[in-house]
């Protein structure tokens, strides 16, 4: 199975501050990857460093096997980036409209949309159960639809990666599950390799194939199994030894208390 | 008596601005509105009456340039501070809305300097200030036709990229959009608008134009494009309904165009709260 993102030996500093060091992750073809932190973990600038928003330092990443410096086929990578902080909720766009600027980039400059763009935007609000909404605007939405409506943005350019940052911030506890259904769903079944950084390991859930857990360094990557059967030992070096990784087979793959 | 009206040429060239600054202004104004820049809008018109000061001024000591039009040079000043604010917005990261009152206040520093080294105000100098019937000539027509061409086209061109840029800056930046290069674009031609949009409704009322019908339109519409339509639509009846009181009851302009959108304003809230309403008593039966 091919690597679709491989990073070796990457380092990241701020001014003073070292945010990355020694990070060396592969996320394979077909995985539901969950990178754990707390905040400030550099788990944001890992991030951007994979979506060539910040230039390497040191160290290198390539992606579907090319290095990023030389990697063009951006519209593979999907990415959806922290809703609460970049988009404005009085916005008058319909969840149609929001959906179809996920285009924007693969039609290209001077061209309009065409018919069968609208079938492709119908087809990604069906994969994340949206299409009622479609002519709703979009901040009459509950956080966790318009995390979902983001998702259909990112999927009609096809990605063979998506990339979510935070992605159940803004999601009501109780439709956490139904949102990782979706996601395993977008995984399992469309064949689409899932990779997210999450603050709060309580929402990591049984969907998930492999976990890595950061906080400066790389403390722990592997598969979910592993993870449970290593009791968290890579969460507590960052949220202390006092706490616990308890197993619930029937919800969550891991809870923390 | 609406025969009449068109009757004379500078009532004409009056109406047919008013009408292309009607569709130009909103339309501009919806992703001025969206993106949180309704202040530059302000900055901008300040500026340009430093240039119509400028030219004045020109026109005044320097004989063989009487009878430019002060449009020119307006739009060069406008144009210019459009630079000088993107240029301040990446000086100060984190106090972006800083260049907003440093090019405004330059603005009107620059053209009071000029003004009275033009030895103070004349009606010229008046009716740029708050709009006039009877000020715009023929080749303001022509230069307003040739912008509103201009920015129709590149709206359409760019109305994707335009729309991803102002619903999601940071997306727009991910998926590889040239946003630095259709924001550059983007705020040439609101310096351009702001420009031709003075001679009708002033400098001191340009920024309204954007910005009110937008406002109205916001409140009840459904998604992207109703809002662009229905902006184009409330600024189209202030522009042509206030000339029209504006002429019949010997107004200015400027005040009536944006008395008229404040109304349109108005309804629209209380239309938007009616609904609101509506919609609670329909839920109190049913429930």
């Amino acid at each position: 199975m091919q690597n679709i993102i491989e990073i070796n030996h990457l380092f990241y500093r701020y001014e003073k501050d070292t945010v990355l060091e020694d990070i060396t992750l592969s996320v394979p073809e077909g995985s539901f990857l969950a990178i754990v932190g707390p905040n400030g973990s550099g788990k944001s600038t890992l991030l951007k460093l994979i979506l060539g928003l910040l230039k390497l330092q040191k160290g290198n990443i390539s992606l579907f096997g090319q290095e990023i410096s030389k990697f063009k086929e951006w519209h593979k990578i999907g990415y959806v980036s922290q809703k609460a902080n970049s988009f404005n909720t009085g916005f008058p766009a319909t969840v149609f409209e929001v959906v179809a600027s996920g285009l924007t980039k693969k039609l290209g400059l001077f061209t309009f949309f065409k018919k069968e763009d609208t079938d492709t935007v119908l087809t990604a609000l069906e994969a994340v159960g949206m299409q009622e909404f479609r002519n709703r605007n979009i901040g009459e939405l509950s956080g966790g639809q318009q995390q979902r409506v983001f998702i259909a943005r990112a999927l009609v350019s096809e990605p063979k990666v998506l990339i979510l940052d935070e992605p159940t911030v803004g999601v009501d506890a109780e439709n956490v599950d139904a949102f990782y259904e979706m996601l395993g769903d977008l995984n399992k079944h469309q064949g689409i390799t899932l990779l997210l950084v999450t603050h709060d390991i309580g929402t990591v859930s049984d969907k998930v194939t492999h976990v890595a857990c950061l906080n400066k360094h790389l403390h722990f990557h592997g598969g979910t199994k592993e993870f449970e059967a290593s009791r968290g030992e890579g969460l507590s070096a960052f949220y202390g030894h006092n706490v616990h990784l308890l197993t619930h087979h029937h919800k969550h793959g891991g809870v923390l208390q | 008596m609406i025969s009449g009206i068109f009757h004379y040429e500078f009532l004409q060239n009056a109406f047919l601005t008013g009408m292309l600054i009607g569709i130009l202004a909103p339309l501009l104004g919806v992703f001025i509105v969206v993106r949180r820049l309704s202040l530059i809008a302000d900055a901008l018109s300040h500026v340009t009456l430093s240039g119509i000061a400028a030219s004045l001024l020109l026109e005044k000591y320097v004989t063989s340039l009487a009878g430019l039009n002060p449009l020119y040079l307006g739009m060069v000043f406008s144009v210019g501070g459009s630079l000088f604010i993107e240029k301040l917005r990446g000086v100060y990261k984190h106090y972006q809305e800083l260049a907003i009152p440093i090019i405004l206040s330059s603005g009107i520093g620059l053209g009071v300097i000029f003004i009275s080294l033009a030895n103070g105000f004349n009606t010229d100098l008046f009716s740029y200030l708050f709009g006039s019937v009877s000020a715009v000539s023929r080749t303001d027509l022509w230069v307003i036709l040739i912008i509103s061409v201009l920015v129709v086209a590149v709206l359409i061109l760019l109305y994707k990229e335009l729309f991803i840029l102002s619903f999601d800056e940071d997306y727009a930046k991910a998926s590889g959009i040239p946003a630095k290069s259709i924001h550059f674009i983007f705020i040439i031609m609101v310096a351009l608008v702001i420009a031709a949009s003075m001679r009708i409704v002033g400098i001191l009322l340009v920024s309204s134009l954007m910005t009110l019908p937008v406002a109205a339109s916001i409140r009840i519409a459904k998604g992207f494009k109703q809002a662009i339509f229905l902006s184009v639509l409330f600024g189209e009846i202030s522009v042509l309904g206030g000339l029209f009181i504006a002429y019949y009851l010997n107004l200015a302009p400027g005040g009536t165009i944006v008395m008229l959108a404040v109304l349109i304003l108005i309804f629209s809230i209380l239309y938007k709260k009616l609904m609101i309403n509506q919609y609670v008593q329909k839920g109190g039966t049913a429930g």
